[in-house]
């Protein structure tokens, strides 16, 4: 029995091949549609988080506030020299729990090496500040707590910087930069935290903070003060006992008129994982609408062959076939319709993310939550669509659905 | 063989009340060839439905080869309609873009016959229809009217059917074609097939040998064709 219904499936399904293919086409399109849509999507979202965690986890970063002067105009904010290496030596030596606290003075400098040049962000900072920012070095060393000390002039290139400077991959070490017409030794590149454009945390380099200050800035104070506890659940906690250490040490009473803020990683990530919600529900509203269109578009191919298979339903209802075969052989058929369907979509799905991140450059991320729902829309509208009509027209008597037109 | 007593169709719509058949009986024995004529509205078509257990009748009785039709259930007549009845549609009503094998075949999808024996039983059919052999895997529609209708007829034959029902068999075909079709009824008959034809044309209706004749529903007169055996007598010639 199982077997004549399977061939008969097959027949019916091979005898109206434009027919059974736009089925199938409708289905494919809406399923390979929302895959591709709700991989670029996460994708996006999987490297927004990606780039955040890349800054070092557990964060807290200290900048100085606004500058104080007399009278109404505040000067804008971080521009105030407020922040000293000793507030930084304070934090360090008299708050607990932290995995390491860098000072840093940062600045953007024109940058020569062997003719080429450029304009980054050089970080003076201690050697604390590859625990802190998660900074892994692939080439060289990063300077030791002895150069900084010392001031040594030595400098670790972020690899975009080697990349302007020296060339794609090239191994710098040895060579020298001109930073702001100081020359100092390369003795090491960082890895890659991946990232582009604007605010690229590989381009950038990292010198001796005391090297910065004497060579560069001319002063020592600085321009922030990271932080890494080593609990994520202190953070609240700890973050509220460096502010009242640095108030104590700057000698202001009121919170409201410190001249620092601290900011820490979570109120980055959620003020980012807001923005990736909206960009989430963007993506999934248009990764609907494409499933809805698919549903109609297998609603409209199920419904429109009624006509025709009503008056076979009549025929095969006439010669004596039981209505419940004839119920079981549209099922079957849009059973198979939807699965052959949504077999090639969910393919077709994967390579367009596949090929979306091979060409575009666009970072994907594949789902089986997406394939799943996918799937199981366009089957249950495949199915039913499929089935309701001719399990209706099933009921007709034979007359009836013999005389349809 | 047919045995019909009081048979009686009433269409129920909202309050109106259409009689299509008003108690009708007859008798047909095995072996006849029975054509059933009147004009459209007359309740013919109604009849012929109730004969091929494809409708049940609102009053009366129906006993097909001993069995009483009026009292089965949906499956009950859909077997016997396998069973027993070989219908030719008008329309033909083959399946497009399906072979003619698979046509023919149809009946017996789910009938527990394996599928070799089924197309063996089509092929049997089919050349007994008088359909070519190198016809046999052409698509439905590719084929003539005439072909067509032959190939209905394989169909309607294929289970050695008790009787063989046409309703309009020569509707849709030319006068040439449709004098062929109606030949090969009378060799079908010929060969001890019951065959009833319901038409509205009495030239069709003049190749049967007993004609029974319906208006409003009730039968207008039940008579042995002369023409018939005059008909036969001119064959013969």
């Amino acid at each position: 029995m199982l077997i004549d219904l399977l061939r008969e499936t097959v027949w019916s399904l091979a005898g109206n091949k434009a027919r059974s293919s736009l089925t199938i086409l409708g289905i494919v399109i809406g399923i390979a549609s929302v895959i591709t849509m709700v991989s670029i999507g996460q994708g996006a979202q999987a490297s927004i988080e990606n780039s955040i965690q890349s800054i070092g986890s557990n964060l807290i970063i200290i900048y100085p506030g606004a500058g104080r002067n007399e009278g109404p105009v505040r000067s804008s904010r971080g521009s105030a020299k407020t922040l000293t290496m000793e507030d930084a030596e304070a934090v360090k030596n008299q708050i607990v729990g932290l995995k390491g606290v860098s000072p840093e003075i940062a600045n953007r400098y024109q940058v020569r090496a062997k003719g080429q040049n450029t304009n980054t962000q050089v970080t003076g900072t201690t050697p604390s500040y590859t625990t802190v920012r998660n900074i892994k070095i692939s080439i060289g060393t990063f300077f030791s707590e002895q150069q900084a000390k010392s001031s040594a002039k030595v400098a670790v290139l972020g690899p975009t910087t080697r990349d302007d400077l020296f060339g794609e991959n090239a191994n710098p070490v040895g060579s020298t930069v001109s930073i702001n017409n100081v020359e100092f030794k390369v003795i090491g590149v960082t890895e890659s935290k991946g990232g582009s454009g604007f605010n690229n945390p590989d381009d950038a380099i990292y010198i001796p903070i005391l090297t910065a200050g004497n060579f560069l800035a001319g002063e020592s104070y600085l321009s922030s003060i990271s932080v890494a506890t080593e609990k994520q659940s202190a953070m609240d906690s700890l973050q509220e006992e460096i502010t009242n250490l640095l108030l104590k040490r700057h000698k202001i009473n009121d919170i409201a008129s410190a001249d620092f803020n601290l900011m820490n990683q979570t109120d980055i990530i959620s003020t980012a994982s807001s923005i990736t919600g909206t960009f989430t529900i963007l993506l999934s509203s248009i990764a609907g609408i494409s499933l809805l269109v698919g549903g109609i578009g297998i609603m409209n191919m199920m419904l429109t062959t009624v006509t025709e298979r009503t008056r076979e339903i009549g025929l095969r209802k006439a010669v004596g076939i039981r209505k419940i075969y004839i119920n079981l052989q549209f099922l079957a058929e849009a059973v198979v319709l939807t699965f052959i369907g949504g077999g090639i979509g969910v393919v077709l799905g994967w390579m367009a993310s596949l090929g979306a991140t091979q060409f575009f450059n666009i970072n994907t991320e594949i789902s089986i939550s997406s394939i799943l729902m996918a799937f199981g829309v366009s089957a249950v509208v495949g199915v039913v669509f499929g089935f309701y009509p001719a399990r209706r027209a099933s009921n007709l008597s034979p007359i009836e659905a013999l005389r349809y037109e | 063989m047919i045995k019909c007593k009081n048979l009686t169709k009433i269409y129920r719509n909202g309050d109106v009340e259409t009689i299509a058949l008003g108690g009708v009986s007859f008798t047909i024995k095995k072996g006849e060839f029975v054509s059933i004529i009147g004009p459209s509205g007359s309740g013919k078509s109604t009849l012929m439905h109730i004969l091929g257990a494809l409708d049940n009748p609102t009053d009366g009785k129906y006993f097909l080869d001993g069995q009483e039709v009026s009292r089965l259930n949906e499956n009950q007549l859909a077997d016997l309609r396998r069973e027993k009845i070989g219908f030719v549609f008008q329309s033909f009503n083959l399946l497009k873009r399906t072979t003619v094998l698979r046509n023919v075949m149809l009946p017996l999808i789910y009938s527990g016959i394996s599928i070799k024996e089924r197309e063996k039983m089509a092929r049997e059919a089919l050349k007994y229809a008088g359909m070519e052999e190198g016809k046999f895997n052409n698509l439905s529609n590719q084929l003539s009217g005439g072909q067509m209708q032959r190939v209905a007829i394989a169909r309607a034959l294929i289970n050695k059917p008790a009787i063989l029902l046409a309703d309009e068999p020569t509707g849709n075909l030319d006068t040439k074609t449709s004098r062929l079709v109606m030949e090969y009824f009378k060799e079908l008959h010929d060969r001890g097939h019951t065959i009833i034809i319901i038409t509205h044309e009495d030239e069709v209706a003049d190749y049967a040998e007993r004609i029974i004749s319906i208006r409003d529903g009730k039968i207008e007169s039940d008579r042995i064709n002369k023409k018939f055996k005059y008909l036969r007598k001119k064959d013969a010639d």
